[in-house]
């Protein structure tokens, strides 16, 4: 028997999801076909199994997982499937990872447009063909309207470290440098600017991307040397920063005058009383690096497009309390604190 | 950044500090109070305590109108909160000020109170146009700066007969607050607090202008510099103030020249005139109660006053009694002089308002300057 017979097509110009989508019926088939096969295809869901088989590489597997909640679902430069899919890349490749298949499991809300989950899924299918990662299999729940933000994506990320190559967040070591690979508080500034109740407009757009390929050129530049990587997302580098000076037990010394921020970043950042070291960046890294290496890890960085604005903004100091501080660029001192609730704008 | 970068240049900053330096008298010390909380944030992130000689001291004062709020009005605006025809509409840095009790507005929100963060009071105004059947609420707090939008706001709800949006008023005014502290025994009780002079307010000064500030400079003999909030601004004012005190002056001085006149903003004057009138008396964190220092509605608006629609009662409650805020506010104690200040008291669990605003002085200095404490323990 043909299931064709039965086959009607999804209308995804102006359909909307509903709990059927969710039931495990026909409904939701169709969608999972339409939509998502569609927009991933690879071997692995064509196989159409509950969970995917695959070979990995000899080395050490690394594994990560996300949740993308994100409001605005669509911001200029990206969307929520685009973040979902860069985000846990990115987290792989952390690691020094090349990272190889992805999960992803959706939570979408009742009357959400299929239109609109179609160029999700799009987004999310071209962002892993871009990088060269298969989004290998899948879950879809539909919950009453209501009680979610449209959708919510939840991605967990695989990947192979290469032999001899162990990053970890205990190693950075007094006199390391700290390297950072562009702008800082794109992201984040391009999200603020698409909300509803925000009345400023910017071209800002976001730098979601993923960095996997600047990391294995890194990696070949300086292997071994490199001591600790993290994708500064939400927090910004003043988290990044305090994460690794409490989990290597060391403190941190920057420069304020080689922090880069695009005009347009500190502009709108002005305006809404934020500080852009603590404004979320999407595809950009930070590396703590042996001083030795450091001038060959940046020229790498700067070989590579997504690290073209790579610089040198501080090293690892030996600190009891665990700071991060910062000479400001008038030769004063400051902390750059742990954010504390969230980055509220001041108001005069 | 026009405007902005030419004020934060390190290099003239330094020039400035290097003039400082030299001017001031080694056998004198020069303890100036900024009054701003803008002023406040800018010396901690910039770090401009380290830029000054020894015997220069800054001393934070209340200017920060999140950490003069008490925490009966945050307590009011909770109970408001919670009644469930009521949206709240709060400036972001309203969300964690302690009410009573360790409440608070986002705690009142996770509890499913309505409360929304709004950027400005037209974002109040949208809602409460787009959710007729809520009653909106806009709460109204800061000082000279942030009144003339809520006029504005009031203004355009009677033309547009909104007739579900109210104020909460909390709104204050900087001269009776440097009165008072002027006034207050710590200061005029010779030796307890002595304070050389004064970094006038920035933005609040845009709209009253420099005259309100005459009065100090011939009644209490104390200069008066007022300063934007950049750090070469403060640099440039304290340069001022040295000079002014070296020369036995008590003068007005405007440093912020390209944005405050001596009359400020009339227009902005005449719209607050209109809509507000004086309290007798309002009550700061810290200071108590200051006679004709907040503002209310008047009768003709009695419609868009929340206190009169929600028959709102005064609360009074009183400050955690370990918590030195309030002479923090008012320059007779520094925050790591406050027992609770970095143990119980911290940016995530703030026990006093100075330590949740970016412009409290508990918060900057916890945020920016703590390191020094420990540099000077370590030291000694």
């Amino acid at each position: 028997m043909s299931s064709k017979a039965y086959k009607r097509k999804l209308d995804i110009r102006s359909g909307c999801i509903d709990m059927s989508h969710g039931s495990g019926g026909r409904a939701m088939a169709h969608l999972i076909s339409e939509v998502f096969h569609d927009s991933f295809r690879n071997q692995w869901l064509d196989r159409g199994n509950d969970q995917a088989a695959f070979d990995v590489g000899a080395g050490r597997m690394v594994m990560t997982t996300d949740g993308y909640v994100i409001s605005p679902l669509f911001f200029p430069g990206g969307n929520i499937g685009s973040l979902a899919v860069h985000g846990t890349i990115n987290d792989v490749a952390m690691a020094g990872a090349r990272p190889l298949y992805l999960s992803a499991s959706f939570i979408i809300e009742e009357g959400f447009a299929l239109a609109d989950l179609k160029r999700i899924a799009d987004a999310m299918g071209a962002a892993a063909r871009e990088a060269g990662v298969s989004i290998v299999t899948g879950d879809t729940k539909v919950v009453e309207r209501g009680k979610a933000d449209g959708v919510f994506i939840s991605t967990t990320g695989i990947g192979v470290v290469p032999d001899g190559l162990d990053l970890s967040a205990e190693k950075a070591g007094v006199g390391d440098r700290v390297l950072v690979s562009g702008t800082l508080g794109d992201h984040g500034i391009a999200v603020m600017s698409s909300r509803q109740n925000m009345t400023f407009e910017t071209d800002v757009v976001s730098d979601s991307a993923a960095l996997h390929d600047l990391v294995a050129a890194m990696v070949a530049a300086a292997g071994p040397d490199i001591r600790v990587m993290r994708d500064p997302t939400r927090g910004g580098l003043a988290a990044t920063l305090n994460e690794l000076a409490q989990q290597s037990k060391v403190g941190f010394r920057i420069d304020e005058d080689a922090i880069p921020v695009r005009p347009a970043v500190a502009a709108a950042c002005e305006l809404l009383g934020l500080d852009p070291l603590y404004v979320a960046n999407e595809g950009k890294l930070v590396a703590v690096v042996a001083p030795e290496a450091a001038a060959t890890v940046l020229a790498a960085m700067r070989a590579h497009p997504l690290g073209r604005g790579a610089v040198d903004i501080g090293r690892v100091v030996e600190d009891d309390h665990r700071f991060v501080q910062m000479t400001t660029s008038f030769g004063g001192g400051r902390i750059v604190d742990w954010l504390s609730g969230e980055q509220l704008p001041r108001i005069c | 950044m026009k405007y902005v970068d030419e004020f934060r240049d390190g290099k003239l900053a330094r020039t400035l500090a290097t003039e400082i330096a030299s001017a001031v008298d080694p056998a004198q010390s020069y303890r100036f109070m900024e009054f701003c909380g803008g002023h406040t944030h800018a010396i901690s992130r910039y770090g401009l305590e380290d830029m000054l000689p020894t015997n220069v001291q800054m001393i934070h004062g209340p200017g920060c109108p999140v950490c003069v709020l008490p925490a009966g009005r945050i307590d009011m605006a909770i109970q408001l909160a919670e009644r469930p025809e009521v949206t709240l509409c709060v400036y972001g840095d309203l969300m964690r000020v302690p009410g009573s009790q360790g409440a608070s507005l986002m705690r009142a929100k996770a509890r499913g109170a309505d409360v929304r963060m709004v950027y400005s009071t037209l974002d109040a105004i949208a809602i409460a146009e787009q959710e007729p059947d809520r009653e909106v609420v806009f709460f109204a707090i800061g000082f000279e700066t942030t009144t003339p939008p809520t006029a504005v706001a009031i203004r355009l709800a009677a033309r547009k007969k909104l007739g579900n949006f109210t104020v909460f008023c909390n709104h204050v005014l900087t001269p009776s607050a440097i009165q008072t502290i002027l006034e207050s025994p710590e200061i005029r009780d010779i030796g307890r607090v002595e304070i050389d002079g004064f970094i006038g307010p920035a933005h609040v000064s845009t709209v009253i202008g420099t005259q309100p500030y005459e009065f100090f400079a011939e009644e209490f003999g104390q200069p008066v510099v007022i300063a934007g909030f950049e750090p070469v601004d403060v640099m440039q004012a304290i340069l001022m103030l040295v000079r002014q005190v070296n020369d036995g002056r008590h003068e007005i001085e405007n440093q912020y020249i390209r944005a405050v006149t001596r009359g400020g903003n009339v227009r902005a004057k005449a719209e607050v005139a209109d809509i507000f009138e004086l309290r007798d008396q309002f009550e700061w964190r810290g200071l108590g109660p200051v006679p004709y220092s907040g503002l209310r509605l008047k009768a003709a608006y009695a419609d868009y006053d929340a206190e009169r629609r929600f028959a709102m009662t005064d609360i009074t409650a009183p400050d955690n009694p370990a918590c030195e805020c309030g002479s923090i506010l008012r320059g007779a104690k520094k925050p790591a002089d406050c027992k609770l200040f970095g143990t119980v008291c911290t940016p995530e669990t703030p026990m006093g308002s100075c330590m949740v605003s970016s412009e409290g002085a508990c918060a900057a200095h916890w945020t920016y300057g703590r390191f020094r404490d420990l540099q000077r323990k370590q030291a000694s």
